[in-house]
């Protein structure tokens, strides 16, 4: 009879730390702004769209073809030529340094080939290790074949215009083969955001109250484990939406990032997410011992997330054990949830596959959270 | 003495912390009703005793009820029946004085949660005061504040634990005498206290030093068991007086109150020998009287030192 989840109890719990959040101006602030700040900094950091990137030309044809299509390049406004190096290895050098992002070869007999109709290739080395760095600019080249000689294909040359181009640009993406494109990152950083602070939150919680001595209170009262660990979660969820609603608004309005899918499955699939997130707080804010052990705890837990979840490198560039590891953090599904819903329009049976390995997370979390729950001061 | 009577009957209570022994088979029978104090030095295991017959520390040792429940067992209906006021303030600093009654009530599912907190605030006095946020409170009205919410819930048993801490005189008197009332309509009160004032205001009380309950009963009869005998003397050099008989054979304690020195041992004919040479002194005054309260509980807690 009295083992049971009681709705007033857990109601008190809910009420009790609504005011608190009031109370707390700084820390509610801090948990509206960090999403905008964030957003800001490394939305735009990370998705300008980047111009006059350095790029190194190594050419083997000086005609007047060849000077015709750097000169393209810088025109296009993405390249600007930084470096001519005489020989492959200085090359070589010169963009390992990250000295320069991109290296244009340009083959011998390029003018020769090109007049036969021979199609020559130009080989454009991009280094992606940040490939949003990258994009637009690789995206550019492309056009740059169809267009660049129109000017010196004149004449007998006349009918080497158009398609296909009279010659070919081959992009070969060198440290990160997968380039990410830039949409990729604003609906990442929703689920990072989320990660940090949900987490960092009810971390918090439990300890706050240890370390305020208001637990001993608390457990002397009937209120069961269950109750206040739902009681502090609720709140918090509501904080997480209006996250998640200050990031879909400026994805939308400041970075014009595609909604493809329905954003009401998105707020939907959104709250296993965030549940689990709260409930790793509260299971680490069962363990520690104090506000700084929960604060630690939660960037144990944040780095993994970052780094294995796709976010920052690309999922299947990483080792097995690695993706292993990733495959069971919640923000690894989430993030293909919502880049699958945002940008290829994914319906619920698509979102299915990653939702319930979040539940499953979820589960599991919140088990060990009420085990290692302290009913005693013990 | 039939099991219903008693409010806490418990037996062998044992609690040790990284291996040190903070209470020892401690044995305590509270009856229905009653008011009992709980005294003992700093660190003698109140709080840890406290704690353990309201289930927020599981015994290693020793068994009992508390209410008719089990202590180990049946924790949980302990909790809805008694209400625990903490020596340290343990409400939420950063709610008002309302908000802080009213989460108590909502947790015990009080279904006239207004007007109980209503009425409660009007008890304390600090109606006007109601949405001040606990933290700024002073200390004494922390404590009345904290008294208030472990009473609002209309517990059988109520477990506080130094309430009056820091509390003026008037509103420790005010304090007792709701104690007193609750007493009258049944209401079982542990309150353990550093006060002695207090403690001969306790129908019963124990003794607890280093763990180990050492004397129990009513005021008379802790006296009385204490064997101590205690003479009075007024003499015009209290402080010579004082130096000269500390440390002599069959003298315990040397304590001046006010213009007059209390004089105490346990073995009454060891102590009259030793004062024999100073009652002949001109200008003094010698008395035989009542030993008090603190005089039996220091030579309780010395002895208990001695044994350690
Ligand atoms: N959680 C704990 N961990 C380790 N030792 C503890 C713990 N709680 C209490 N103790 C020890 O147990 C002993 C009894 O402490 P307790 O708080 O019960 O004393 P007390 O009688 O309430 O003292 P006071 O009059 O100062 O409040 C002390 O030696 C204390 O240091
Ligand atoms: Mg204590």
């Amino acid at each position: 009879m009295s083992d049971r989840f009681v709705w007033y109890r857990f109601w008190a719990v809910v009420t009790k730390e609504f005011i608190q959040m009031r109370r707390d101006r700084l820390t509610f602030a801090m948990m509206v702004g960090i999403p905008l700040i964030q957003l800001m900094l490394f939305g735009f950091a990370i998705n300008a769209d980047p111009k006059e990137l350095p790029a190194a030309v190594l050419s083997a044809d000086h005609s007047e073809f060849s000077r015709s299509f750097v000169r393209a390049l810088e025109n296009s406004g993405y390249f600007k030529v930084t470096a001519q190096p005489s020989t492959e290895a200085e090359a070589e050098r010169l963009i390992a340094e990250g000295d320069v992002q991109f290296v244009v070869n340009i083959p011998e007999n390029f003018a020769r080939k090109l007049q036969r109709g021979e199609r020559p290739a130009i080989l454009v080395e991009a280094d992606a290790t940040d490939p949003t760095a990258t994009g637009n600019a690789v995206g550019a080249l492309s056009q740059l074949a169809q267009t660049a000689l129109d000017h010196d294909l004149r004449g007998a040359l006349q009918p080497l215009q158009g398609k296909p181009a009279p010659f070919e640009v081959r992009i070969h993406r060198r440290y990160n083969p997968e380039g990410i494109t830039q949409y990729n990152i604003v609906p990442g950083l929703m689920g990072v955001i989320l990660t940090m602070t949900m987490i960092m939150q009810t971390g918090l919680a439990m300890t706050r109250e240890r370390e305020r001595g208001t637990m001993e209170n608390l457990l002397a009262t009937p209120v069961r484990p269950f109750e206040v660990m739902a009681g502090k979660i609720v709140p918090y969820i509501m904080v997480g939406y209006i996250q998640v609603t200050l990031i879909l608004l400026a994805a939308r309005f400041v970075f014009n990032v595609p909604m493809l899918g329905n954003v009401a499955l998105l707020y939907g699939v959104v709250l296993a997410f965030i549940a689990a997130n709260l409930a790793v707080g509260l299971m680490f804010s069962t363990v520690a011992k104090n506000q700084m052990q929960a604060m630690q705890m939660t960037f144990f837990f944040f780095l993994p997330s970052m780094l294995l979840s796709g976010f920052m490198f690309p999922f299947r560039g990483m080792p097995e054990w690695a993706q292993n590891i990733g495959s069971v953090l919640p923000l690894t599904h989430f993030l293909r949830m919502v880049r699958g819903i945002l940008l290829k329009g994914n319906g619920l049976a698509e979102t299915l596959p990653h939702l319930w390995p979040i539940g499953l997370f979820l589960l599991t979390v919140v088990a060990i959270g009420l085990k290692r729950y302290r009913k005693t001061l013990d | 003495m039939g099991n219903d009577d008693l409010a806490i009957n418990v037996e062998g209570l044992t609690k040790r912390f990284n291996g040190l022994l903070a209470v020892s088979n401690l044995a305590l029978q509270v009856r229905r009703g009653e008011i009992y104090g709980f005294l003992g030095p700093n660190g003698s295991g109140k709080t840890t005793t406290i704690r353990m017959l309201c289930g927020l520390l599981t015994p290693d040792g020793g068994r009992g009820t508390c209410l008719g429940y089990d202590v180990i067992r049946e924790t949980r209906q302990i909790k809805r029946q008694v209400g625990y006021m903490t020596q340290r303030f343990s409400l939420y600093e950063d709610l008002s004085i309302r908000e802080n009654l009213d989460f108590t009530a909502r947790i015990y599912g009080m279904g006239n949660r207004r007007q109980a907190v209503d009425s409660a605030l009007e008890r304390l006095g600090l109606a006007d005061r109601r949405n001040q946020l606990a933290g700024t409170l002073s200390g004494g009205w922390k404590q009345r504040l904290a008294l208030a919410a472990c009473m609002l819930h209309e517990p059988r048993l109520l477990l506080l634990d130094e309430p009056t801490a820091g509390v003026d005189p008037k509103a420790r008197r005010d304090f007792w005498d709701e104690i007193h009332r609750l007493a009258g309509e049944g209401i079982t009160v542990l309150v353990s206290t550093h006060y002695m004032d207090e403690a001969e205001r306790c129908n019963r009380l124990a003794y607890i030093a280093y763990g180990t309950l050492l004397a129990r009963g009513t005021v008379a009869e802790v006296v009385k068991d204490s064997g101590i005998v205690t003479w009075m003397a007024e003499c015009a050099d209290l402080y010579a007086l004082g130096s000269q008989l500390r440390g002599q054979p069959g003298v315990s304690q040397v304590v001046p109150f006010g213009n007059v020195l209390h004089v105490s041992g346990t073995d009454a004919a060891l102590l009259e020998r030793a004062i024999a040479p100073f009652r002949a002194q001109a200008g003094c005054r010698w008395t035989p009287i009542q030993p008090g309260l603190e005089d039996v509980f220091i030579q309780m807690m010395e002895k208990a030192r001695d044994n350690v």
